[in-house]
């Protein structure tokens, strides 16, 4: 299956019963996928939305009422969705936003891209909020990581970001679907009617700001927690590394095959793959750099995910960067060419 | 046995209101929910207030809302009927919300035959914000953003919500109503019950505009406000039904097997 569809299928699977979206390459293989099968799943809702902003505000309203959501687009689409993101974050609503990332800034191009990074780890709209944002790098993980997205969106109400990019999106690869967890959410937070009960409302706008405040400390608890427990990464071949690769999704594959092709030559380099990119997995990265000191942060971008990467290693590691952005997809050879010049650089 | 002709309420909060003295929001929020209880629909029904002067409107109505970023109620209302077809579902909208903001979830809710109800509040200014100039606002209408009045040459023409939305085919009922005077009054009261039946009864998009005074805004005392609408507003939005489909609708839903 296509990355598209992998990610459609996971979503229905995990219990997905409501799609908004509008068409935008590289993506439209996913909001065609939901078209053709939500509306055959029991419940399921698909809306083909006038507008990306329309489409990021049905699933707010489509989430309050207790249902599990998505919307998906490529990121000038994402740009749009931004208005509802930080609603759906204030309004503590679960939902899960696609982006399979292309070329930017602007409308960019088609290509696959990792120019998002900044917009989707710093909350991407306004106000202090964050979304946990799960960067899959495999067919695999994109089947596994959007169904345990919905858990994650659940567990804190909050929405949920998956970041691929148009590589991942096409690129076909087989999968298997692992059996999802049974949904756990509780029904006090849904919207449904008041019945002869307390009528409840679900509201972002706080006029006191002392009220306001204790909210946005609310919210910053609940990231902390989830910045403490929720972080997701992979080592690869580290154990003797002399220089560490630190990339994500489509770049970490091509790093992957660059360190097969450096290893062939002896050269003793690893990976260090963050999946969840928010929150950022610093603490294992920073104890990384106790016993390797040379780093290589590699992006499809002028250099995002590097900020990060200074700020997990404090200092304590030196950090070269290759980065190819707006639409421009290296070899793994063109990156083991780099990382070779800056090891041998280096006398390692 | 004394009968009792007039009492607060039942799905209206006890708070005072905010709006300013005159102001249209307090009586259209009465007549919603004296449409509510006298429907007996207050336990299934949902609201989706907007970003305006009724922002607050959660603060009245004693049924479950949920707020809406500026101009996004009809997609959001959109989505919460079609998770729950069974409830009766509303957006609470102003001019800016509706006629620009929002003007495409609004349009593209009615053009899906959306069961939903539109309850759009029409008072030619953004109210909240202190009297700018709003979609509707009239030729020559002095606002903060049009203070030598509004010029067609370079701020365009007052949107006429109901001509527009009567025109897609997926609106079912649309009629434009007035609360400056008690006929208005009761007239509103009618157009809003007569949108929620439609809903209730399955059969498509309906929407109330409401001219609606803001004394404040327009520098007007209340009374001179409801003439005002009389006077210049109604003439360029004049009162009236521009569509009922309800019996066709009707209709067609018997002799279509469900």
């Amino acid at each position: 299956m296509s990355g598209n569809n992998v990610i459609g299928e996971a979503a229905i699977r995990a219990g997905c019963r409501f799609y908004a979206g509008y068409p935008i390459t590289p993506q439209n293989e996913l909001t065609e996928y939901m078209a053709e099968h939500m509306r055959t799943v029991e419940g399921g809702v698909f809306l083909q939305s006038e507008s990306e902003i329309a489409a990021i505000n049905m699933i707010a309203g489509a989430s309050a009422t207790g249902v599990r959501v998505m919307t998906s687009s490529s990121s000038p689409g994402i740009s749009l969705k931004q208005e509802g993101i930080s609603s759906m974050a204030a309004c503590e609503l679960p939902g899960i936003i696609v982006n399979i990332m292309r070329g930017g800034p602007g409308l960019g191009n088609i290509r696959p891209s990792q120019g998002d990074y900044f917009q989707a780890t710093r909350g991407g709209g306004h106000g202090d909020y964050r979304t946990i944002v799960i960067a899959p790098a495999t067919g695999q993980e994109l089947a596994d990581l959007t169904m345990d997205a919905f858990d994650l969106a659940d567990k804190y109400r909050m929405p949920v970001m998956i970041l691929a990019d148009g590589m991942m999106g096409q690129m076909m690869e087989p999968v298997i679907f692992k059996k999802p967890n049974p949904r756990q959410y509780p029904e006090k937070f849904m919207l449904r009617g008041a019945g002869t009960g307390k009528s409840k409302f679900i509201h972002g706008l706080i006029l006191d700001p002392i009220d306001s405040e204790a909210h946005n400390w609310k919210l910053a608890r609940k990231y902390q927690v989830i910045a403490e427990n929720e972080t997701l990464f992979e080592e690869h071949r580290v154990d003797d590394a002399e220089l560490v690769i630190v990339a994500y999704g489509t770049s970490a594959r091509i790093a992957k095959g660059a360190i097969k092709r450096l290893r062939s030559h002896g050269m003793k380099i690893g990976l260090f793959r963050p999946i969840t990119l928010w929150p950022f997995p610093e603490l294992k990265l920073r104890a990384l750099s106790a016993k390797i000191k040379n780093f290589l942060v590699f992006e499809m971008s002028t250099g995002q995910m590097l900020e990060d990467v200074r700020l997990a290693l404090q200092g304590y590691a030196n950090i070269e960067f290759h980065g190819r952005p707006g639409g421009a997809v290296p070899t793994p050879s063109e990156l083991a060419n780099v990382v070779a010049r800056v090891y041998n650089k280096k006398d390692l | 046995m004394a009968k009792t002709v007039f009492k607060h309420p039942e799905s209206l909060k006890e708070a005072v209101f905010h709006y300013c003295p005159g102001c249209g929001h307090s009586i259209a929020h009465r007549l919603v929910s004296e449409v509510i209880d006298e429907m007996g629909i207050r336990g299934i029904t949902i609201g989706v207030p907007p970003a305006g002067c009724a922002v607050l409107a959660y603060n009245y109505f004693d049924v479950d809302m949920i707020e809406a970023p500026h101009g996004r109620g009809p997609a959001m209302a959109s989505a919460i009927k079609r998770c729950l077809p069974d409830r009766v579902v509303f957006s609470y909208q102003g001019d800016g919300d509706l006629a620009a903001i929002g003007i495409a979830e609004s349009f593209h809710a009615a053009n899906r035959g959306e069961n939903i109800t539109v309850i759009f509040i029409n008072n030619a200014v953004y109210g909240m914000t202190g009297g700018q100039m709003a979609p509707t606002t009239m030729l020559n209408q002095r606002t903060t953003t049009s203070p030598t009045g509004r010029k067609k040459e370079l701020d365009g023409y007052p949107v006429k919500v109901c001509e527009i939305f009567s025109q897609l085919r997926g609106a079912t009922y649309v009629e434009r109503c007035s609360v400056s005077s008690p006929a208005g009054v009761n007239k509103t009261k009618k157009a809003i019950k007569k949108a929620f039946q439609c809903q209730v009864d399955g059969l498509g998009f309906s929407l109330v505009e409401v001219l609606s005074p803001c004394p404040t805004n327009w520098k007007m005392t209340p009374i001179d406000s409801c003439k005002w609408i009389d006077e210049v507003m109604a003439k360029e939005f004049p009162p009236g039904v521009f569509k009922d489909e309800i019996a066709e609708m009707k209709k067609s839903a018997e002799a279509a097997p469900c």
